[in-house]
This record gives structure tokens, C-alpha cells and sequence, in this order.
């Protein structure tokens, strides 16, 4: 398996799924592009998290990260909430295959956004649209974030040639030391 | 729990007479070919064996047969290999939209080298379109490459079709037959192709084990260059036991597929027909009749495929899925994308490719133990709720 024993209990048995109606702040995250998309629903009483509801649509990381998030965040205050990163979510959950840790960014990202949309209901400001990316195909290169076609080698705007990251063959650039969106580091033998 | 495999497009178990082929040339039998002893002479009189086997099942001469070591060399030996030793006549190449990535990946390494790659787009059942292919034609077309048959959707290429235009130009058609092979009857007089590459590991034979046929005459530059082995067009010291393996599994294909075919497509129906009607919101992707007889492919809305991938592993049963997810690019399938299927939808794939062995009672199982997966995802899914939503409105 390629997920620990935590990632697939939590997985398998998903704590604090579903929808609340009557919620204080909801914060969703993601699109179909990137394949995974996340709600969170928070109560909040006495400046502290008493309850809280996701909804995930995404693979087993995506799925066990919100469950764990929303474990961590139950109970704690906004700002203790507010602290939760990423890392630790990954960490407490026994560690995430490479490629998948951009599942764990979404699951604090989500419960931060609710966090904030209630402080702004709180606050009187107008509640915004919820800000879903442009769905497209494009992947942009990492260095210049200009764009580049799905097979290109190289691209055409800062004139990078890239090749597959070793981890999770996304561009890179050709004989880099460190992977720009997984963090792997080339081990030279 | 009993395990049923349901990944036959990922990889197909070794048939044990096949298994019993090899032995003798991973034990006694180590002889190099090339070598004029009498232990080389054991070895080369196999792998003319195999040659001879693996040409009767696609009606080639044996020496059109040229083995590698996977689907992906041939691919890759085909296209740069056929584009280059053309490349004084012209440098524009179509490939379909569809095609493996070995061979999508190819074409991309021979445009950085001053080649022009053209897709050939499909429609919504992921069929080529021959009216494209057609009129795209130019005097500068080197190449022209579209698989058999699509292992994620299971469509089959109107590849007879495609041959007769390129013949009326004279020009060079390959065929990715990897996925094909094994499941349906390929006969390169019938489909009238100039190469086409077969992976053993694909209709029960080893890993490692795979051919490129090219047509007699037929101009190649080879990939890996050294020995005189396969006539120049491939050096390196042949896997004896591995080509042993593919003329064996070629055999017992060319023999038995007819009945093998018929057997699974039986059951395949049963699934292919039972889910739909068992879950709402499924859809067939692929098309409906020209499809492979083992083959069943589904999206199942509002759901990502990993997670039902892994849901169904831990019920015993193994399967695919064309989502970003189980990709490690984190990429959608480009070939449900290229058959207009929107991202939502190309998330939630799933591909059952069944083997063999695969029985009535194992699609019953899957049709009882499926569903309640189902509604716990989907009640789960913000997808489904936005849906369930604007349904009330």
C-alpha cells in the first residue's frame, strides 16, 4: 500500500463527515483540474471550534487529510486553529507519499478559509464569492509561470528546458538540485 | 477474502505452461545466441521458435519479428525509428490523440529534433477521426501512428480504414497493438499496417517480453545500437527465456483466443450492462460495441478514482483508474480529455479489463459490494451535494 497505516484508518473511517446547514464559516478549496476539492463547515462558540464538517472529493490522501484536519481542529481556539500547517498535518498523520502532499496543503487551507469567512461575517464585510480557479488544462512553468502545453520540453517564455521530476513528474527544470513542487532533492550517485 | 484481478490492461498473469517454456532457458539452457557452441545453437533455435510462433498469430512472416523488451521500446523504436529513416523525405508525423504515452512521449522527443507532430482528434467514443486523418495528409507526412485498441476506454480503431488512405500515399502506418493483442484476432495482411508493436505481458506471457513487426522492406533506424542481433535492427544479448515465454503465450493465443474472447466478453457484458443499472450516475466510456471483449470502463460521477480504487482493493478486487490522482504526473487522463469529457468527469474513471478466470460470480460480487461503496463517497462529496442542490431548486 502505498499509504501508511494512519493515512488509510483515517481513509477507510473518516471522522466529521457532512454538511452543515446552520454552519458559522465554510472555506472551500480546490477544483476537478488538480483532481481533489474540499468544504469545510465550522460552529463556533466561545472563540473555539465546536464543531466541525467536511466534504472531500478527492483520493485516499485527500480524504484522510480533511478527516485529520478537522480532528486537530475541533475543540481549538480560532488562532490556535489558524496555526494548524500543512507539515503538521502530514506529520501527524504518519507522512504522505511526494507526490501527494499537495493534498495535505488543501486540508488546512480549507479549515483557514472558513476560520476566515466567519471572522469576516463577524466583522460585517461583505461575504465574497467563493474563489474557484479557472478550470483549464494549462500547466504553467514553474520558474516564470508562463505557460506551457502538456508534452512541451521546455518553456517558451523564460526559454527553461525541463525534464520529469524523479518524484512526481511534474516539469523541472533539466539538472536542477530540488523539485520546485514536491520538495525531492536529486540524489547524484 | 478471495482476490479477483480485474487489471488485465496493467498486466495479465503468467500462464503456467508458459512459465514451464521458460524454465529451461533460465536454468540449463544459458547459452548466449550469437555463440556458434552448441549451448548458443540451443538458445537461437529457441528464439527462431518464438519467432515463427509470434508471426503466425498476427499472419507476419517470422522475419518481420523483431523482439524488445516492452510495449513501450517497440512504441518508441517504431516511431523515432521509422520517422528518422525517412527524414529526407519529409518531417511531419500524425499520431492520434489517444496513444500511449510512449508513443505521445516519442513524437514530443522528435519535434524538439525539427519534426512537425499532428494529433488526429476522436470523438466522444474516442474513435479517430478519418476525415482529419485524411485531408492533414502532405507531401511532407513521414509517419503516421494509431493504435489498435485504447486500454483506458477499450475503443478499437477503425485501423483498416486508416491503412487504405495511407496506402493511397504510399506511407508508413503503425499500429500500437500492445493493448489488442491476445483479446482480438490482429492480422496485419487484413489490417494492412507496415509495423505494429505486441507486448507479451498483455495476453499472459512474462514481463520483458515484446516484439515490433515491421514490414518486409521497410526502412528502420534502430534504437540501440551495437551487435548484429535481430538482424542489426536491435542489439544487445537477446532474453532468451523471455522470448521463449512470448512464442509460447503467442501460441497458446493464436489456439485458444477464440474462446477465451467469447468466454469473457460473456461476462464482461454482465458488468458492462449491471453497473449502470445498478448505480446511478455511471456512464460507459469508450465506445459501446467496437470495444475489447474484456473491457469495461465507467466514470462514476461525483466520485474520485482513487479513492474507489483503493476501496475496491481492500475488497479483493483490482482495477485502473484515468484519474489525476493515481496518476504520480497528478494529471487527468489525456484520452478521456481528448474524447471531451470534462475534468469532474475524467477524475471519477474506472477500468475493469478482465482476465481469464474471471467469472459470473465475481461481477456478482462486485455488483453487491460496489454500491454501498459508492454512497459512502458520494455522501462524502461536495460534487454530489452541489448536485443533489441545484436538483431541488
Amino acid at each position: 500500500m502505498i499509504y501508511s497505516d494512519k493515512v488509510m484508518d483515517h481513509f477507510q473511517n473518516p471522522r466529521n463527515v457532512g454538511v452543515m446547514k446552520d454552519a458559522d464559516g465554510v472555506g472551500q478549496v480546490g477544483n476537478p483540474v488538480c483532481g481533489d476539492m474540499m468544504t469545510f463547515y465550522i460552529k463556533v462558540k466561545d472563540n473555539r471550534i465546536d464543531d466541525v464538517k467536511f466534504q472531500t472529493f478527492g483520493c485516499g490522501a485527500a480524504i484522510a487529510v480533511s478527516s485529520m484536519v478537522s480532528e486537530m481542529a475541533l475543540g481549538k481556539t480560532l488562532d490556535e486553529a489558524m496555526k494548524i500547517t500543512n507539515d503538521d498535518v502530514a506529520e501527524e498523520l504518519g507522512g504522505l507519499p511526494k507526490n501527494k502532499h499537495h493534498c495535505s496543503n488543501l486540508g488546512a487551507d480549507a479549515l483557514h478559509k472558513a476560520i476566515e469567512d466567519y471572522r469576516e461575517k463577524l466583522t460585517g464585510k461583505v461575504k465574497k464569492e467563493p474563489d474557484i480557479p479557472e478550470v483549464s488544462d494549462q500547466i504553467s512553468c514553474p520558474y516564470c509561470e508562463g505557460p506551457v502545453e502538456g508534452m512541451e520540453a521546455y518553456c517558451k517564455k523564460c526559454q527553461v528546458e525541463f525534464e520529469e521530476c524523479w518524484e512526481c513528474s511534474q516539469p523541472i527544470k533539466k539538472d536542477t538540485e530540488e523539485c520546485p513542487h514536491c520538495g525531492a532533492t536529486r540524489v547524484r550517485v | 477474502m478471495k482476490k479477483r484481478y480485474m487489471d488485465h490492461i496493467a498486466a495479465t498473469p503468467m500462464d503456467p505452461r508458459v512459465f514451464e517454456s521458460m524454465v529451461p532457458f533460465l536454468k540449463e539452457h544459458f547459452g548466449n545466441p550469437q555463440s556458434l557452441h552448441s549451448w548458443g545453437q540451443e538458445s537461437i533455435e529457441a528464439l527462431e521458435t518464438a519467432r515463427q510462433q509470434v508471426a503466425q498469430l498476427i499472419n507476419a512472416q517470422p522475419e518481420e519479428i523483431f523482439f524488445t523488451s516492452s510495449g513501450s521500446e517497440s512504441n518508441n523504436m517504431a516511431v523515432k525509428g521509422l520517422a528518422e529513416a525517412k527524414r529526407k523525405q519529409g518531417n511531419h508525423i500524425l499520431v492520434s490523440a489517444v496513444e500511449h504515452q510512449s508513443i505521445l512521449h516519442s513524437a514530443k522527443k522528435l519535434e524538439k529534433m525539427g519534426f512537425e507532430v499532428e494529433q488526429i482528434p476522436v470523438d466522444e467514443y474516442g474513435l479517430i477521426d478519418l476525415a482529419y486523418l485524411k485531408k492533414s495528409l502532405t507531401d511532407k507526412t513521414v509517419l503516421v501512428s494509431i493504435m489498435l485498441a485504447n486500454s483506458e476506454v477499450g475503443t478499437i480503431e477503425p485501423i483498416e480504414q486508416a491503412a487504405e488512405i495511407c496506402r493511397e500515399k504510399d506511407l508508413v502506418l503503425h499500429t500500437d497493438a500492445v493493448a489488442a493483442l491476445g483479446s482480438i484476432e490482429v492480422d496485419v495482411e487484413k489490417l494492412g499496417v507496415t509495423a505494429l508493436s505486441l507486448a507479451g505481458d498483455q495476453f499472459y506471457g512474462p514481463k520483458g517480453s515484446a516484439a515490433l513487426y515491421i514490414k518486409k522492406g521497410t526502412r528502420i533506424v534502430p534504437l540501440i545500437d551495437g551487435g548484429i542481433q535481430e538482424s542489426g535492427r536491435r542489439a544487445g544479448t537477446e532474453n532468451t527465456a523471455a522470448i521463449v515465454g512470448l512464442g509460447k503465450a503467442a501460441e497458446l493465443a493464436k489456439s485458444e483466443m477464440p474462446e477465451r474472447s467469447k468466454k469473457v466478453k460473456a461476462v464482461r457484458d454482465l458488468l458492462l450492462k449491471g453497473l449502470p443499472d445498478k448505480i446511478e450516475h455511471v456512464v460507459v466510456t469508450g465506445h459501446p460495441e467496437k470495444r475489447l471483449p474484456h473491457h469495461a470502463s465507467f466514470c462514476v460521477e461525483f466520485v474520485e478514482g482513487e479513492s474507489m480504487l483503493l476501496n475496491l482493493d481492500m475488497l479483493g478486487i483490482a482495477v485502473s483508474s484515468g484519474s489525476a490522482c493515481t496518476s504520480k504526473a497528478l494529471k487527468a487522463s489525456h484520452v478521456l480529455i481528448a474524447m471531451g469529457l470534462d475534468h469532474a468527469l475524467a477524475q471519477s474513471s474506472l477500468v475493469f479489463s478482465l482476465i481469464e478466470e474471471t467469472s459470473k460470480e465475481d461481477i456478482d460480487y462486485l455488483l453487491d459490494v460496489f454500491p454501498p461503496v459508492i454512497e459512502r463517497l458520494r455522501k462524502m462529496s461536495p460534487l454530489y451535494s452541489q448536485y443533489l442542490e441545484e436538483k431541488q431548486k
